[in-house]
This record gives C-alpha cells, sequence and structure tokens, in this order.
C-alpha cells in the first residue's frame, strides 16, 4: 500500500516540476529571447492561461504528502523553516509578476514586473534543485523525528550540513540549466517567427549545459549517497528508467535539428520525468534520511498514515487525479498550437 | 514572544488577509454565473457587459487570493509541525481533496474564462463560469470540513502511536459543524460579493457613468445580497450558534458574556465584559431569550464561564465577545439596508435615491469586517486547542522552530502583503475607472524602450 503512495506522490512531484518547470524556465529566459513588448506578452500568453493549475500540482502533492506521510510533511516542513518561507515569497512574486503586468501599459511598468518574473523565476529553479538535493543527501534528523536545518554550516555534506553546500547547490545549478532548457523547449513549441528563432538558437547551449552539469551531478551524488546508485542496480526495472533517461536526452537535439517541436518538448519532458523517477526508485523506502543516525530516519514504514485511511484514499485519490488530468488534456487541447495575442479580451 | 505565540500571529494575519479574496470571489463567482445567465436568456449585451467587467475583478482577486494561499497549507507544516503529525492522517485527507477535487478545476476554468471568450464561443465560456463557481465553492467546503474537525472532531480514532487516524470519512465529511459553518460561510460571501456589486453600480450612478450596466448590477446585487443577509441569520447563524452551545460550552458563555450558570439566561444585546469582576458592565438584555435560542427552551440552563477551569477557556474573553457582537449588529444592518434598497427597487425609486445610492457605495467594507469579525469568533472561541478536546493549541506547534524565525517571517509576510495590497487596490481602481463598457486604448508609453531601439 505505502509503496504505491509513495510512487503517486513521486509522480505528482514529478508531473508539477514537468508543468511549472517550463513557467520557471520561460521566466528565466524571456529577458534574454523575448526583446519588445510584443514578444514578451507571447511568453506570457503561452504560460498565462496554465501556470495557476501547473502550480496546483505543488500545492495537490503537499496536501497528498500531509495525509499519506504526515510525519514527513511535518518534519520537512519545519526544518527547512526558512528556505521554504522565502520560496513561498518568490511563489508569490512570481505569480502576481505574471498577472499584474499587463495591467498598465507604461513600459517601465512593465519592465519592472518583468524583472520581477525573471528574478523569482531563476530562485525557484535553484530553490527547487537544492530541495531535491538536500532529500538526497539527507537532514539531520534527530531521535524525536525533527531537525532544524541552517541555511548553511561548512558548505560540506556530511553529518551536520545546511540547506546550501557545495552538493545541493549544484544541484540547484543544474536545476537550474535544465529548466530553462526545458522553458526553452516549451516556448518553441508555443512561438513562431524572430522569437522563436532566439530560442531555437539557445537550445543546442542550454543542452550542452544540462549534459555537463548533469553528469558531474551523477557523480557528485554517488559521493554524497552511493546507496542511491546501489538501490537502482538491485532493481532491474529501473535500467528502463536508464534508458528513458539517454533516449530523451540525446534525442533532444536529433528531433530539434530535424524541426519537430513536438518531439523537443517531449525529449525534454522526459528528461525530467526519467531523472525525478530513478532518484525516487533509489531513494525508496527512505523518505528523508538523517544524517546524524541511519535509524531515525523517515521512511514509508514509520511516517505513513494507517492502512484504512490509505486504502481508502486510494478510490477518492485515482478519482480526483483522473478528473484533474481530463481538466488538463481539456485545458492544453483548448491553448494548443502557437500562441495568438488577439484571443485575450481582458488586457492587451 | 515564543514560538508559538508568533506563529498564531502570523496564521491569523496571513489567513485573515488571504480571506478577504476568496470571500469575494466565491460569492462572485455565483453573481457572474447569474449575469451571465441573464445575458443567454435576454442577449441584453449590457448583462454580458458586467459578466466580463466582474470576471477582471474576479480574475485580480483570483491570483492574489492564489498566491496568498499557497502560505497557508505551507504553514501547517512550516509553524504547526506536531499538529499537522498529531492530526494530518486525518485532516490530510480534506486538505489533500482540496488540491485534488477543486483547485485543478478552479485554475483549468479560469484559464479559459479569462482567455478564452473569443476562442470558445459563449457555450463553454458559460460551463467554465458554472466550473469555476462549483470549483470555488468546493474548495471552501473542504476547508471548512477540516476546520469543522478542529471545532469538533468526528470520524476518528487514536492510535496506538497517541496520533489521530482516519476511522469514518464520511462521518468526518458530514460533520454537522461543518454543514452549518459551511452554509454561514457561504452566505457571507455571497453578502460580501452582493455588496461589492452593488457598491460599484451606486458609484457609477453617482458619478453618472454607465448607467445602464451599473443599474443591472444594482438590480441583481440588492436581491442576492438581501436573500443572503436573511440566510445569513436564519437558518445558518442560529444552526452555527446552536453548534456551539451543544458542543463548545464555554465559548458560548464568552462570546455571550454569560459569566455564571443560570436558567431563563437573557440575551445581552450591548454592554462592556469586565473580566476581573465576572460581570457585564451598561449591559442591555432581553430577559431568557438566550436560554431559548440555545437550547429550545426558557427554562434551559445556560452555562456561565464559572462553571469551567481556567485552563479550558477561551483565552482572549474581551476580543471573543465584541468579535461577536460586531458581527450579529452588522448582520442586521445588511438586511436593513438590502431590505429597503429591495423596496425601493420595486417602487423603481432605487436608480435615483441620492442619499441610498451613497449609503450603498459606503457599505461595501462591512460584509468584510463582519466576515472577518465572525472567524475571529470561530477561531478564538476555539482556544485554548486546536483540535477542541485532543490537543492544546501550545502543544502543536514546530519543535525545532524558534521565535525569532516565525518574527522574521510575519515580518516578512506583514511587508509584502502591505505592497500586493497597495497594487491589488491600485488595480481595482483602474479597473473601477475603465468601467463595464468597451473603451478606447490608450497608445501613448506602451512600446519598451529596447523595441524602439531594435
Amino acid at each position: 500500500m505505502t509503496i504505491i503512495w509513495f510512487a503517486l506522490i513521486a509522480v505528482a512531484l514529478a508531473v508539477y516540476v514537468v508543468l511549472d518547470g517550463f513557467d520557471f524556465g520561460a521566466g528565466i529566459l524571456h529577458l534574454f529571447v523575448a526583446h519588445t513588448d510584443e514578444e514578451r506578452r507571447t511568453v506570457l500568453a503561452a504560460i498565462g492561461p496554465v501556470w495557476d493549475g501547473n502550480e496546483v500540482w505543488l500545492l495537490a502533492s503537499g496536501g497528498t504528502l500531509v495525509f499519506v506521510f504526515p510525519a514527513v510533511y511535518a518534519a520537512g516542513f519545519s526544518g527547512f523553516y526558512l528556505p521554504l518561507m522565502m520560496a513561498l515569497w518568490l511563489l508569490i512574486l512570481r505569480g502576481i509578476s505574471i498577472e499584474f503586468r499587463s495591467h498598465e501599459k507604461h513600459w517601465i511598468w512593465r519592465s519592472f514586473w518583468d524583472g520581477v518574473f525573471a528574478f523569482s523565476s531563476l530562485l525557484m529553479a535553484v530553490i527547487l534543485g537544492a530541495a531535491l538535493g538536500n532529500v538526497i543527501r539527507g537532514v539531520p534528523l534527530t531521535q524525536q523525528g525533527y531537525f532544524h536545518g541552517p541555511l548553511f554550516t561548512n558548505f560540506m555534506p556530511g553529518k551536520n550540513p545546511g540547506v546550501l553546500d557545495w552538493y545541493t547547490v549544484l544541484v540547484g545549478v543544474f536545476a537550474t540549466v535544465a529548466l530553462a532548457l526545458h522553458g526553452a523547449c516549451y516556448l518553441q513549441l508555443k512561438t513562431e517567427g524572430t522569437l522563436q528563432k532566439r530560442l531555437n538558437a539557445t537550445i543546442p547551449a542550454l543542452w550542452a549545459a544540462m549534459l555537463a552539469t548533469g553528469l558531474l551531478t551523477t557523480l557528485a551524488t554517488n559521493a554524497v549517497r552511493p546507496e542511491l546508485y546501489a538501490n537502482l542496480i538491485l532493481r532491474p526495472w529501473t535500467w528502463l528508467l536508464a534508458l528513458m533517461i539517454a533516449v530523451s536526452v540525446f534525442g533532444l537535439p536529433i528531433a530539434h535539428r530535424k524541426g519537430s517541436e513536438l518531439f523537443t518538448f517531449i525529449a525534454s519532458a522526459g528528461t525530467l520525468i526519467g531523472l525525478l523517477a530513478a532518484t525516487a526508485a533509489g531513494l525508496y523506502p527512505v523518505l528523508l534520511l538523517s544524517t546524524t543516525n541511519a535509524a531515525y530516519s523517515l521512511t514509508v514504514y514509520n511516517s505513513a498514515n494507517s492502512q484504512h485511511g490509505l486504502q481508502i484514499g486510494l478510490i477518492w485519490w485515482s478519482t480526483a487525479l483522473a478528473i484533474a488530468v481530463v481538466y488538463f488534456v481539456f485545458l492544453f487541447r483548448s491553448f494548443k498550437g502557437k500562441v495568438n495575442l488577439g484571443d485575450n479580451v481582458y488586457h492587451e | 514572544m515564543n514560538a508559538a505565540g508568533w506563529s498564531r500571529i502570523q496564521f491569523a494575519f496571513t489567513i485573515t488577509y488571504h480571506y478577504l479574496f476568496p470571500q469575494l470571489t466565491m460569492g462572485l463567482a455565483l453573481l457572474i454565473v447569474i449575469f451571465k445567465a441573464l445575458y443567454l436568456k435576454t442577449r441584453n449585451e449590457n448583462f454580458n457587459h458586467a459578466a466580463r467587467f466582474w470576471t477582471r475583478i474576479f480574475g485580480i482577486n483570483f491570483a492574489v487570493g492564489v498566491v496568498t494561499g499557497i502560505p497557508m497549507e505551507f504553514q501547517f507544516g512550516t509553524n504547526w509541525a506536531k499538529f499537522s503529525n498529531f492530526a494530518g492522517g486525518v485532516i490530510g485527507m480534506s486538505l489533500a481533496m482540496e488540491g485534488m477535487f477543486a483547485f485543478f478545476a478552479e485554475s483549468s476554468f479560469l484559464g479559459i474564462l479569462l482567455f478564452g471568450e473569443k476562442r470558445f464561443g459563449q457555450k463553454v465560456h458559460m460551463v467554465s463560469a458554472i466550473m469555476l463557481f462549483l470549483g470555488s465553492w468546493l474548495s471552501g467546503y473542504f476547508i471548512i470540513v477540516t476546520n469543522a474537525f478542529m471545532q469538533h472532531p468526528v470520524g476518528y480514532t487514536m492510535g496506538a502511536d497517541h496520533k489521530l487516524h482516519m476511522a469514518n470519512p464520511m462521518a468526518f465529511l458530514l460533520n454537522p459543524w461543518a454543514l452549518w459553518e459551511y452554509s454561514h460561510n457561504m452566505t457571507a460571501s455571497v453578502v460580501t460579493a452582493s455588496f461589492v456589486v452593488a457598491s460599484v453600480g451606486a458609484f457609477y450612478l453617482l458619478i453618472g457613468r454607465h448607467r445602464e450596466v451599473a443599474s443591472l448590477f444594482l438590480k441583481v446585487a440588492v436581491v442576492t445580497g438581501f436573500i443572503a443577509s436573511v440566510i445569513q441569520v436564519f437558518p445558518t447563524g442560529d444552526g452555527q450558534s446552536r453548534m456551539i452551545s451543544y458542543y463548545q460550552k464555554p465559548t458560548l458563555a464568552a462570546m455571550e458574556g454569560k459569566f455564571r450558570t443560570s436558567a431563563h439566561a437573557g440575551l445581552v444585546l450591548m454592554g462592556q465584559p469586565n473580566e476581573e469582576n465576572g460581570n457585564i458592565e451598561n449591559p442591555v438584555v432581553v430577559p431568557s431569550v438566550l436560554s431559548a435560542l440555545a437550547y429550545g427552551s426558557a427554562n434551559s440552563k445556560v452555562k456561565g464561564l464559572n462553571s469551567f477551569p481556567k485552563q479550558d477557556r477561551p483565552d482572549n474573553l474581551v476580543l471573543l465577545y465584541y468579535a461577536y457582537h460586531i458581527m450579529v449588529g452588522l448582520g442586521t444592518f445588511f438586511i436593513l439596508l438590502t431590505g429597503i434598497s429591495l423596496v425601493m427597487l420595486r417602487k423603481n425609486l432605487l436608480m435615483n435615491s441620492t442619499p441610498l445610492l451613497w449609503v450603498i457605495m459606503l457599505a461595501f467594507p462591512f460584509p468584510y469586517i463582519a466576515t472577518t469579525a465572525g472567524w475571529m469568533v470561530t477561531e478564538i472561541g476555539r482556544q485554548p486547542w486546536l483540535v477542541y478536546g485532543l490537543e492544546r493549541t501550545i502543544q502543536g506547534v514546530s519543535p525545532t522552530v524558534s521565535g525569532g524565525d516565525v518574527a522574521f517571517s510575519t515580518l516578512g509576510f506583514l511587508g509584502l502583503y502591505l505592497v500586493v495590497g497597495v497594487l491589488f487596490l491600485y488595480m481595482i481602481g483602474r479597473t473601477i475607472n475603465e468601467g463595464p463598457e468597451p473603451h478606447a486604448e490608450m497608445t501613448s508609453g506602451t512600446q519598451l524602450p529596447s523595441a524602439t531601439a531594435n
């Protein structure tokens, strides 16, 4: 039962990263690729109808985490108190920058919000990566099942690590590059003309940077948490994920060179999903590793809700998920194809 | 102050601020559906102008509601980790359901409502308005179910691990407390939306702009406002206070200012509670009415605060008492104002009655105040418990978070929300100034400097 829920939460989080990831990527890139007001509005219109729904995957994953693994939610959220508060402020800034920008026409208002959008998206990408880095590396959980994560200690992973050390920062950098690439792959699908040309020009460079930081992160992960790979080797079905990652990573530039807009985006999404799924599969059954004493780690066995609640939960949760998928298919199909700025009757 | 004190302040501030926005959007979603339906029925283009105008206001409110709502879900874990750990097995269900069932619907269909009218035509537009209405009202239900569990826990078992586990999901979802709280809260939301719509209508009439659309605002909002204000008192307000009189007896005593147990308890309309002396100063009391309202007979005994040990009483009696009396007083005023407006509307005098239009225009803040006061009654009334009778507030805080951390983030929220509030008001003001009818485009200053440089 708990393994199903573990997988469901991992999937929900991966969907969040894939969907909101291109919003963050769009934010990171737009100052560089979109020069005129019309181009900036095109970028915003490409994510405008969907960013809010994308963010809901984070809320839904969080709500599900409370329900399934209350102890992990409690320890993780209170342990990362200050970084999470900053993430909240950034999410607030990101949301209002998208929504407020087009309500006023003066260029200085719009430029200001464009800057806020870029800044908050960039930092959110770093934070998402660093958060994943913390989960992989482990946190100083005590016997009581709680911890306090200072922002940094000596920048080394070890018994008493901070939220930021060289490893988590490295994962943060990798996430930023990967999400910027993902954003470029999404935007080239939604745009045309000069804007699309500029986006296409960034993709090979971002891909190379993603590959380089990705390989570095892979090696570093082996140094910081070798069990992750040991687990993967012992679970042969996860080799399929490795195959998926390889096909996606190397398929991306091929699809892009052949001019297949859709497959370029799918390859980018596949890379993210494959990496996150492989990470989750390698971490199982540990949810939050304790760096002070492995016995204090929170696992699917010692932190799950009662079986009864989880069994019933599976029924309504999967029903709701099916409905949500229908909404999303409807939403994305409705707005499929290139952005048309004339569609918006509310702000110009 | 310690982490518990700061966390209470932080939660109280962020939830009060956040709820300024959903309380409008939930009610407004209903009014938008009504405007849209009236348009499809009458094909009077002004109804569609009204629907579009309020969708714009809705969009701004919804955006601020979304961004200020995320911190609420996080705070259960960041500030109240022990509570999440203790009760997560039960309340996690309604929190996850809110995300899975309601937020997905809301966010998907808002995109279509805002961006899709031209692209998909009127039918899809109407459907998305209805879905948005259903999504936002469903979202409200799951949050109320969560709150109702904290007020009156049902459907759970206490595990050997001293944590709460789900025993009966249907009992949890159909908590009688939740049904009353929900109907009371949602009609309050319709009151807020009606007052806001009427206020903008009155403003346009007074300054002589958009007269036709503005009178449609008033016609619809006065009717919905009157119906909702009446339902607010009976049956929903009555039902809600019965819940309190059965399940939270110390709270009833505190909010009514009842210090000593007695039969034939009188209802205090006005007066100042004096906690030290244990009495109400300068009271205006209607004899026996409290006994009758709470338990159905004037002979019924109503317990006073003296019947409960001090550690089980709400810790801020005076604030609770005043919040409750302000809410009830304003609720009465709402019936009066909307009632008079409705009579004037029937006599075709409303649109030209300048004094009444002034009152309607200026009345819009009061439903916000009444709703905030009502939630203060609910939440201060639940003290000293976090989950009534099961976990005290002081036991629910995060063990590893210091008071300084929470003070810092509270100040951060205060500053950020101040900026958001100023921007919000500016944009609402702009939207109201632009008005509901299609307008000529401004052109100066619309290009980024780089665009001219290229």
